[in-house]
C-alpha cells in the first residue's frame, strides 16, 4: 500500500528519531509512505478564530499537493500536524462561504473540494492493518517491557477529529499489546504534557511532565511511548527541569511508539535514532534484550 | 355512555406513585389491580436511606402505605407480574397479565423465611444494587418490609433449578410451598382505566468515559444502600473495594444531566437535593469525614429544600465547588477527582476515598414493552409524554391511560405523590361519572 506522507517540519529535525523508525516499521507491514513532494508548513496550532481564512491556506495546499499525488488520503506522524491538517480540512468542508473564499487564494492550484482525507499512522495500523498483522510481524516481542502509552490532546480532542474514544482511547495499548509489550494503563495519558508553555514558562511544564511521569511509574511503567514530538520534548528533555524541581525524581525513557516497533519487527536499532532522545533508552532496551 | 364501564383499575408499577395512586382510587371504592415486576412494592423509595428535607427513614413513611396496599380489600397486589398485551379502550381494556413464575406457592407460603436462611447460594442483590456488601440468597424476598411478604426462586442462581442439586429449601419449608416444576401462567383480567407509573432508573455509570470504572466510584442508590441504616452495612459508611470508611468524599452533580452535547440536556431534579442530603448523612456517621460537593447550580426548588442546603453548609460544612468534573481515576488507593472551582478559576484536584455519581435519571428502560404495548407517545429520552404539558399533567394521548411519577419526567417524592393523587382522581371521576350516569340514566 502506497500512501503519502507529510513530515512537517519537527520529523526532520528534533524528531528525525520518529520519521526513520516510522516509515522503515510501515514498510515492514506493507505500507510505502512516500514523502509528499512540495510540503510546506502544517499551519502548525489549529487557529480558532473563525474568520482567520490565512491560516488555513497553508494546511490546505498540503492536501491538494496529497491530491496532485491521485490520492485521497494522507498519512502523517506529528500528533499536532495530524490536528491541523485535519481541521483546516473539516473548517474547509463545513461551510460554503468560506470554502469558496478560500478557493480564491488558492486560484493557482489545482481544484480541491476538501475530498483529502487525513490519517494517523495509529489509525492506518488499526483500521487497515490490524492487530493479528502486526502481531504477525513481531520478532522480537517486547516481552516484560512496560510502557505507559501517552496520547497527550492533538491525537484526541476535539472528538470530531480523535483518532479515538477521546477520554478513554485504546489504539495505541492494542498496538504495543500486539508488540508484546506490558502496557500499562496510566491516568494521566490524556493529560496535558504544557504544550507550547515549554517556551516561557518551563516551570509550567516541569509540573506537568512531573505528574505524568510520576503516575506512569507510580502504575509501574519503564518507558514511555507517545506520538507527539512537542509531548516527546516536554516529557523526556524536560525531566532535567524536572529534576532539578522535585526530589527524589528518576528520570525515564520516552519513545516513540514507532521505535517500538521497529524493534519488535527485529530491525536495525540505527533505524531508531536513540542518540536523538534526552533519556537514553538504550540500557533499559539491553536489559529486556530487545538490543544488543 | 351506552356501553358499560369497567369500573376497575390497573396501575403498572409499584413504587411510591403506583402505591399512592392505587390506596386513593381504592379508598374511593373501587377496585385496583396493582402490578409489579419484582417480587415486592415499594419501588426505589423503600431502597433509600432517608429523604430530604425532613430526614425521615423511607421504612418508616413508606412501608406502612404498602401494608394498606397488601391489607385493603380493593387491592389486589400482582406482584413478580408482567403485562403482556392490552387489547380495548378507555372502560373496556383486556389486560394479560404474565405471572413470573415463583417456584414459590404464594398461597402456601406464609413468609417464614426458613427457606431463606438455609439456602446456600448467594446472588447479588437487585434491592442492594448489586454492591459486594449484602448479597442475597437465590431464594429471597427483596427486603425485610416486603409486600407481598413471599419467597421467589432466582431460576438463574438455583442449584435446584440449574444443576438438579441441593433442594433445600423444600426440605425445609414447614407449609411444602416450593414448586421446582412452576412455570410462568398467563392471567386475564378486565379493566375500565390504567395509570401507567414505571419510574425511573439510573443511567449507567459506564457512559461516562472520562469517569473510571471503579468499585469505588459509585452512584446515587448505590450510595444510599450503604447509608442506609438498614442497609447491607447497617449504616456503617464503608467503601465498596476494601470496606474502609472513606473519610473525603466527593459526589458529582449533573453526571450525565444538564450535558446537552454528550448525554441528556435535562435537569434530573433531585441530585441537588440528595447530594445534599446524603453529604449531611455522611457527616452525621462519620464526623472527622470532609465531604466536597461539585455542582453547576444548586437547585432547591422545593417546600424547605433550600433552608435544608443552607443547613448542609453552615452545619454540616459541606464543601460546595461550582464546577464540572473533567476525570475520575484511581492512583494506588485513592480516587483522584479533577474538577474546577469556576468562582475562584482554579483547578481543583481532590484525593477521595469515595466518589458519588448523581447519575441522571433515565425511564425505567423495564418500563420500555409497557410503553409500547400501550403505545404511549413519549419525548425523545423515553419519558411519556403528558397530553398537555400545563393543563394535562397525567393524561397521556389515549383516553383512559394517565401517568404518574418519573415515567413522565424526573421529580421528587412529593411531586410524585402529589402527581400520582392527581391521576387517581382523574380515574376516580371517570368512574363515578359513568356510574352516575348510568343511575340517572
Amino acid at each position: 500500500m502506497k500512501i503519502p506522507y507529510y513530515p512537517g517540519c519537527t520529523l526532520k529535525t528534533k524528531a528525525k528519531d520518529f520519521e526513520d523508525s516510522a516509515i522503515a516499521a510501515a514498510r515492514v507491514l506493507g505500507i510505502e509512505m512516500e514523502e509528499l513532494p512540495r510540503w510546506n508548513c502544517c499551519g502548525t496550532v489549529y487557529s480558532l478564530s473563525s474568520d482567520d481564512l490565512i491560516h488555513q491556506l497553508a494546511p490546505i495546499r498540503n492536501l491538494i499537493r496529497a491530491k496532485e499525488q491521485e490520492s485521497d488520503r494522507l498519512v502523517t506522524l506529528c500528533s499536532m500536524c495530524y490536528n491541523t491538517l485535519k481541521r483546516a480540512n473539516e473548517f474547509f468542508l463545513a461551510d460554503e462561504e468560506k470554502r469558496e473564499r478560500i478557493k480564491r487564494y488558492l486560484d493557482d492550484e489545482i481544484p480541491y473540494e476538501g475530498d483529502v482525507r487525513v490519517v494517523q499512522l495509529l489509525e492506518l495500523l488499526r483500521d487497515e492493518v490490524s492487530m493479528d498483522a502486526i502481531k504477525e510481524a513481531v520478532k522480537k516481542p517486547l516481552t516484560g517491557l512496560k510502557v505507559a502509552p501517552y496520547y497527550g490532546c492533538m491525537l484526541l480532542r476535539p472528538a470530531s477529529i480523535g483518532i479515538d474514544d477521546v477520554e478513554r482511547p485504546t489504539v495505541m495499548e492494542d498496538v504495543l499489546r500486539a508488540l508484546g509489550a506490558d502496557v500499562i494503563d496510566d491516568p494521566y495519558k490524556t493529560e496535558c504534557c504544557g504544550a507550547y508553555q515549554t517556551v516561557s514558562q518551563k516551570d509550567v511544564v516541569a509540573t506537568c511532565a512531573h505528574s505524568i511521569l510520576t503516575s506512569a511509574q507510580g502504575n509501574g511503567a519503564e518507558v514511555i511511548a507517545l506520538s507527539c514530538p512537542l509531548c516527546d520534548f516536554n516529557l523526556d528533555n524536560r525531566q532535567k527541569e524536572v529534576q532539578e524541581r522535585f526530589n527524589g525524581f528518576h528520570p525515564m525513557p520516552v519513545l516513540y511508539f514507532t521505535q517500538l516497533m521497529a524493534i519488535a519487527f527485529g530491525l536495525d536499532p540505527s533505524v531508531c535514532r536513540f542518540e536523538l532522545s534526552y533519556n537514553d533508552p538504550v540500557p533499559l532496551l539491553k536489559s529486556k534484550g530487545l538490543i544488543e | 355512555m351506552s356501553r358499560e364501564m369497567e369500573t376497575k383499575a390497573l396501575i403498572v408499577g409499584g413504587g411510591v406513585a403506583g402505591i399512592q395512586a392505587a390506596l386513593d382510587i381504592a379508598d374511593g371504592g373501587y377496585q385496583v389491580i396493582l402490578v409489579e415486576r419484582t417480587p415486592s412494592i415499594g419501588g426505589h423509595m423503600v431502597q433509600l436511606s432517608e429523604v430530604f428535607p425532613t430526614l425521615d427513614c423511607p421504612q418508616c413513611i413508606l412501608t406502612p402505605k404498602m401494608v394498606m396496599c397488601g391489607q385493603h380489600p380493593n387491592i389486589d397486589i400482582k406482584a413478580y407480574c408482567e403485562i403482556e398485551s392490552v387489547t380495548g379502550e378507555v372502560g373496556n381494556f383486556t389486560v394479560k397479565i404474565r405471572h413470573k413464575a415463583t417456584y414459590v406457592d404464594w398461597d402456601a407460603c406464609t413468609g417464614c423465611g426458613q427457606c431463606e436462611q438455609k439456602c446456600p447460594t448467594k446472588a447479588p442483590s437487585e434491592f442492594n444494587r448489586e454492591l459486594a456488601f449484602g448479597p442475597r440468597k437465590a431464594i429471597y424476598s427483596p427486603f425485610a418490609q416486603a409486600v407481598p411478604n413471599k419467597r421467589v426462586i432466582d431460576a438463574d442462581h438455583c442449584l435446584k433449578l440449574t444443576k438438579d442439586k441441593c433442594g433445600v429449601c423444600a426440605k425445609v419449608c414447614p407449609t411444602q410451598a416450593i414448586r421446582y416444576d412452576m412455570e410462568d401462567w398467563i392471567e386475564e383480567v378486565k379493566v375500565g382505566a390504567i395509570i401507567v407509573a414505571t419510574g425511573y432508573e439510573l443511567y449507567k455509570k459506564e457512559n461516562l468515559t472520562e469517569y473510571a470504572s471503579d468499585p469505588d466510584v459509585i452512584d446515587g442508590l448505590e450510595f444510599e444502600r450503604i447509608l442506609c441504616p438498614s442497609g447491607p452495612t447497617a449504616g456503617v459508611i464503608k467503601r465498596p473495594s476494601d470496606g474502609k470508611e472513606p473519610l473525603d468524599i466527593v459526589f458529582v452533580q449533573c453526571a450525565g444531566s444538564r450535558d446537552p452535547d454528550k448525554h441528556f440536556p435535562y435537569c434530573s431534579r433531585v441530585c441537588c437535593m440528595y447530594c445534599c442530603k446524603m453529604a449531611m448523612l455522611y457527616k452525621h456517621a462519620v464526623p472527622d469525614g470532609q465531604a466536597y460537593i461539585f455542582y453547576i447550580d444548586v437547585r432547591t426548588d422545593g417546600k424547605m429544600y433550600e433552608e435544608f442546603y443552607q443547613r448542609g453548609v453552615e452545619e454540616d460544612r459541606i464543601v460546595y465547588l461550582r464546577g464540572k468534573v473533567s476525570k475520575i481515576f484511581r492512583q494506588g488507593e485513592k480516587i483522584v477527582v479533577f474538577g474546577m472551582d469556576t468562582l475562584t478559576g482554579k483547578r481543583v484536584e481532590v484525593e477521595a476515598d469515595l466518589v458519588v455519581l448523581a447519575m441522571a435519571m433515565i425511564p425505567n428502560p423495564a418500563g420500555e414493552k409497557v410503553k409500547k404495548i400501550l403505545n404511549l407517545k413519549t419525548d425523545e429520552f423515553g419519558f411519556i409524554t403528558e397530553s398537555h404539558a400545563k393543563l394535562h399533567p397525567v393524561e397521556t394521548g389515549i383516553d383512559g391511560i394517565f401517568v404518574a411519577g418519573t415515567a413522565q419526567a424526573p421529580k421528587d417524592i412529593p411531586e410524585t405523590v402529589a402527581q400520582a393523587g392527581g391521576a387517581a382522581s382523574k380515574v376516580l371521576s371517570l368512574f363515578s361519572g359513568y356510574e352516575r350516569n348510568k343511575a340517572c340514566a
